[in-house]
Formats: structure tokens, C-alpha cells, sequence
């Protein structure tokens, strides 16, 4: 950081006609970005990566859960790891791929979007959001070519049209519209295959909030990298819950009882049927 | 030989260029920011809703600002940015109106001597704490100087009469009716001692607080029927809502239409209930 107390604020902070964060770091400060920074060429390393995301609608809103658990080859980097994260207050974004990067790239997106909603007073729309989301992706294709990509997905309550919507992307930053639900990251196959048979049209809250525990449930019987209930520990998925009264996580023991009422209810049916 | 230069003393240059700023900063509305029992409070005389003479800087940092519009919007805007990159890079708790408030005094005062106009503003960077001893509200002025004000600050046109007023009747155990009230009295008052008042009304008025009690972004705009329950002298409300409107839209303006079951004012981080953490972090 080059600003320091007691010198005037440089030419970038009084510059005017950019409202985004992010190219205000891009002209005063690059290596704080992490697309920025140049990594030696032809080599690869190992590091955490973060696996499964699902996201649901429901009537009124939208649901979106990540299961905890960070790996790094065939070890478990981290059980109790945040990979869902409240973007702003009618948004929230989930990661998949390397962590340490992806979180990175969330904590810019928040100050970004918050940021131009201090500077405009406005709240930006949901496309403008996502389409934000996109160009920190596109930008770090760079870092994704060698080995280090971030999936995220992306999930919003939509003001105008009142209803909550999912986007996708993919590494090269391309950004695409779901319906319905949709998952990312290792056990994303999985977790798409259980809620095509859980989810149906008009759920309410609470129903999303089982499909989407039931698809991680389902993509951690199947994929090592997507961490289960960890009933020991008492580490349950992170819940995010968007409608219009905002974006809020849904309590530890509200979840608990979710999950323990997945597990009851595979006990002797393991794969769910019904 | 017309284009002789004259010799200027250093004193005579500064005096021009002071008054030349006062007079700017004077032709304006006042702005008033005190603090009450809940946070700290900013009226302005402001008929336009959009042009803002008060805004957000950060979750617990407000500035307020009287003068020329495009060249205190883009203080503003400098200083929001200067909020957020500190907060990136180290963490929003990190983010103080002190910094900020040296380093708009450094940019006046650059600004003041070496330019070839000075700035016609007056700003105030107001930071609620977590205890009434812990506010902070800052002033500056044109040149660049601060002064670090306990209480009460008004500026604009007619700021020295307001100004001992408040000396009188200020107390830090007003509550937000009462201090609301105050200063639209006062923002009313004809300068001239004349008997000309007026009696401002809420759509004259760009009101905002800082509410100690909110955790995270503490900054709210106050309008609509909110504010003209403050404003009555018969209704009892006196302090703002502990939670945000219902009506989906920008999470910074209170009006109090109807009110959500509960405050969501996003945490970027799930924050664990537990012991010590009702209060946001330090509480």
C-alpha cells in the first residue's frame, strides 16, 4: 500500500468516472489484485482446493449450501471451511476450486459491489452483478491455465422480477444462467442427479433447504473430495438463504436438524428412494 | 511594460485565498452533525434527493460536507475509496476516521497552497464507536486544517450562530427526536436575528445517522413517515428502528413503511452466536 497518513490522497483516489473497486486497485495498487501478480511459467503446485456447491429455488426466493471440506491431493486440507459467502444483501456466491484464490476473488467482490453502491447510492441489478463476477474470472484465466482455476457460482434475489436466479461460469469466465438448481465442483454430478429427483416446482424454504442437504448428502456418498456429515465434530454445511427480506445463514442447529433428519431417513435406504 | 508581475507578500496571498473560500462555503445551506444517546446524527438543508450533502463511508464512518458539489462529491468519492482499500488489505476493523480525516487534511492543504484555486468546502468525517467516549466526529476546512470536535459541529452559510446555540443547548442525553429537532430549529433560524425563521419541513431535510446499535454498515438515510415521526413534536417516537424497511431496495434508507422481522445487514462472514459476539467484534 503506498498511501500513507499524513500524505495527500494520490491522483487515483480523486479521479472520477469509475465506480468499480476494482479498476480503482488495477491504477493505484495492481499487485493487490491477484490477477496482477506474475507466477513463474510451466510449473504447477498443490493447493487446497474446495469441492462441491449446490444452489436451489424455491418459490420466492433462493437456497444455496456448500458442504466444509477443503482438500489438497488425497488429504483433507480443511473440515470447517467457508465456501459459501454472502456477497451483498440480495446476493451470495459459492467457490469451487482453489481456495485460496477463490477466497481472495470474494472478498474483491464484496467490496466491489459494496463499493459501488456507496459511490452511486443505487444497488446494482443482478445481471450487473454476475456479469462483475465474470470479468474477476476472465481476468484470472491466466492463473487458471496453470493449474490454479476458481468456479463459482452465483445466486441472487432478482428485485425487479422477484424471484431468486443462479448463474454458472466456467474458467474462462463465460457466465450462464440456470434454472431451477445447479451445482459446481467435485461432486457437482452427483449433487445434480439427486436434486433432478428431489426438486420439484413450488417449494417452499424449508424444502429447498432439505433438497439442497440431501444433494451434498448425496455428492459426499459418492465423491471423496465432498466432505459428509460430520456428526462427531458437529460441522454441518453452510445454508445461505436469499429472498427478499435479504440474504441471511441459516442457524447451526436449525441445519443440524436438517442433516440428521437426511441421515435418519437413509438409514436402511441408502440411496434415498421413496 | 503592463505585464510587469506584482509582488504579492505570502501573508496577503493565503488572506485572498481564505476569503475567496469563505465566501464560496457561505453562499450555501448549513449542515449540522451532533452526536445523541444512540449514535450520531447529520441534518442538512437539502431539498434535492439524490444530490447528497451527507453520505457513507464505511460501517461506522460518515462524511457530511458543505460548498461546492463537484468538488466535495469527489472527496467523497476519494474517500470511500480510501476506506475500502484499507479494509481490503488489512481488515475493516482496521478503518478509522483519523486516517481518513489526515489525509483529506493533507490533500486540502496541497490543495490550498499549491493549486491555483483552493477548494470551497467544509467537511466533517464522523466515526460512531462502540461507547459515546469512543465518537469520533472530525471537521476540516479549506486549508486543511482539523479540529477534533466533541459533540456538535455546524458549517455552511450561517454556521457561527448555530454554533453557539448548540454550545447552549447541546447535551450528550438528547435523544434523536430531541436532536433532530434541535437542528431543524436551528437550520431554520434567520441568520440576521431578524425574526424571519422558518420552519423547516422533512422534505427540505437530508437526515442520516450513525446508529451505535446496528452491527456492520451502521449508516442509515432517515425519510418518509420515519422522519416526520422524529420531526412531531406529539408522536413519541424518538429513536430509529432496530431493523430495516421490508420493502426490498437499497438497505440504507429508513422510512419505516413496515419493518423486516429481522435485521440482516449482510456479515460477509457468518458470525457464530455466542458470548462477546451480540456486538460485532471489540464489544
Amino acid at each position: 500500500m503506498t498511501d500513507r497518513s499524513g500524505r495527500r490522497l494520490s491522483d487515483a483516489f480523486l479521479a472520477s468516472g469509475s465506480s468499480s473497486f476494482t479498476e480503482f486497485v488495477a491504477a493505484h495498487d495492481p499487485g493487490l489484485l491477484p490477477s496482477r501478480r506474475p507466477l513463474p511459467v510451466g510449473t504447477t503446485l498443490d493447493a487446497p482446493h474446495g469441492t462441491t456447491i449446490v444452489t436451489v429455488t424455491y418459490a420466492g426466493g433462493v437456497v444455496m449450501a456448500g458442504d466444509r471440506r477443503a482438500t489438497m491431493g488425497n488429504l483433507i486440507a480443511n473440515r470447517d471451511m467457508e465456501k459459501v459467502f454472502i456477497a451483498d444483501e440480495y446476493s451470495a456466491v459459492g467457490i469451487a476450486g482453489t481456495a485460496g484464490i477463490a477466497i481472495e476473488l470474494v472478498r474483491l467482490f464484496q467490496v466491489e459491489l459494496e463499493h459501488y453502491e456507496k459511490i452511486e447510492g443505487a444497488l446494482m441489478s443482478l445481471e450487473g452483478k454476475a456479469n462483475r463476477l465474470a470479468s474477476m474470472i476472465r481476468s484470472n484465466l491466466g492463473l487458471a491455465m496453470q493449474g490454479l482455476s476458481v468456479v463459482p457460482m452465483f445466486a441472487g434475489y432478482d428485485l425487479h422480477d422477484n424471484v431468486g436466479r443462479i448463474f454458472s461460469y466456467d474458467v474462462t469466465g463465460g457466465c450462464y444462467e440456470e434454472h431451477d438448481h445447479h451445482s459446481v465442483g467435485s461432486g457437482s454430478l452427483f449433487a445434480r442427479g439427486s436434486m433432478k429427483k428431489t426438486w420439484r416446482p413450488g417449494l417452499d424454504r424449508s424444502g429447498a433447504v432439505e433438497v439442497a442437504v440431501e444433494a451434498l448428502y448425496d455428492a459426499a456418498d459418492d465423491d471423496s473430495a465432498t466432505g459428509g456429515p460430520d456428526v462427531s465434530r458437529r460441522i454441518w454445511p453452510t445454508v445461505a438463504c436469499l429472498d427478499p427480506d435479504g440474504a441471511v445463514f441459516l442457524l447451526q442447529d436449525d441445519v443440524a436438524a436438517v442433516v440428521e433428519g437426511v441421515v435418519a431417513a437413509r438409514t436402511g435406504n441408502p440411496g434415498g428412494a421413496r | 511594460m503592463t505585464n510587469m508581475p506584482f509582488y504579492v507578500s505570502p501573508e496577503q496571498l493565503m488572506k485572498d485565498r481564505a476569503d475567496f473560500a469563505r465566501k464560496g462555503i457561505a453562499r450555501g445551506r448549513s449542515v449540522v452533525v451532533l452526536s445523541y444517546d444512540g449514535g450520531i446524527a447529520f441534518v442538512a438543508e437539502n431539498p434535492s434527493r439524490s444530490l447528497h450533502k451527507v453520505s457513507e463511508i464505511y460501517d461506522r464512518i460518515a462524511f457530511a460536507a458543505v460548498g461546492k458539489y463537484n468538488e466535495f462529491e469527489n472527496l467523497r468519492v476519494a474517500g470511500v475509496r480510501y476506506a475500502d482499500l484499507r479494509g481490503y488489505s488489512y481488515d475493516r476493523s482496521d478503518v478509522a476516521a483519523r486516517g481518513l480525516a489526515n489525509a483529506y487534511a493533507q490533500t486540502l492543504g496541497t490543495v490550498f497552497t499549491q493549486e491555483s484555486k483552493p477548494y470551497e468546502v467544509e467537511i466533517v468525517v464522523a466515526e460512531v464507536g462502540r461507547t459515546p467516549d469512543s465518537d469520533q466526529i472530525y471537521r476540516l476546512t479549506y486549508d486543511g486544517s482539523v479540529a477534533d470536535e466533541h459533540g456538535f459541529v455546524a458549517m455552511g452559510g450561517a454556521a457561527d450562530p448555530i454554533d453557539a446555540a448548540l454550545q447552549e443547548r447541546w447535551t450528550e442525553a438528547l435523544t434523536l427526536g430531541d436532536a433532530l429537532a434541535l437542528a431543524v430549529e436551528l437550520l431554520g433560524k434567520d441568520p440576521t436575528g431578524n425574526g424571519g425563521d422558518r420552519q423547516l419541513t422533512a422534505d427540505q431535510l437530508e437526515v442520516a445517522v450513525l446508529d451505535r446499535n446496528r452491527p456492520r454498515r451502521t449508516f442509515r438515510r432517515i425519510a418518509g413517515p420515519l422522519l416526520d415521526r422524529l420531526l412531531s413534536p406529539v408522536d413519541p417516537t424518538s429513536d430509529v428502528p432496530h431493523t430495516d424497511d421490508a420493502s426490498p431496495g437499497h438497505h440504507d434508507v429508513l422510512t419505516g413503511d413496515s419493518a423486516r422481522e429481522q435485521s440482516t445487514n449482510p456479515q460477509t462472514q457468518r458470525t457464530e452466536p455466542g458470548p462477546g459476539n451480540e456486538g460485532g467484534p471489540g464489544a
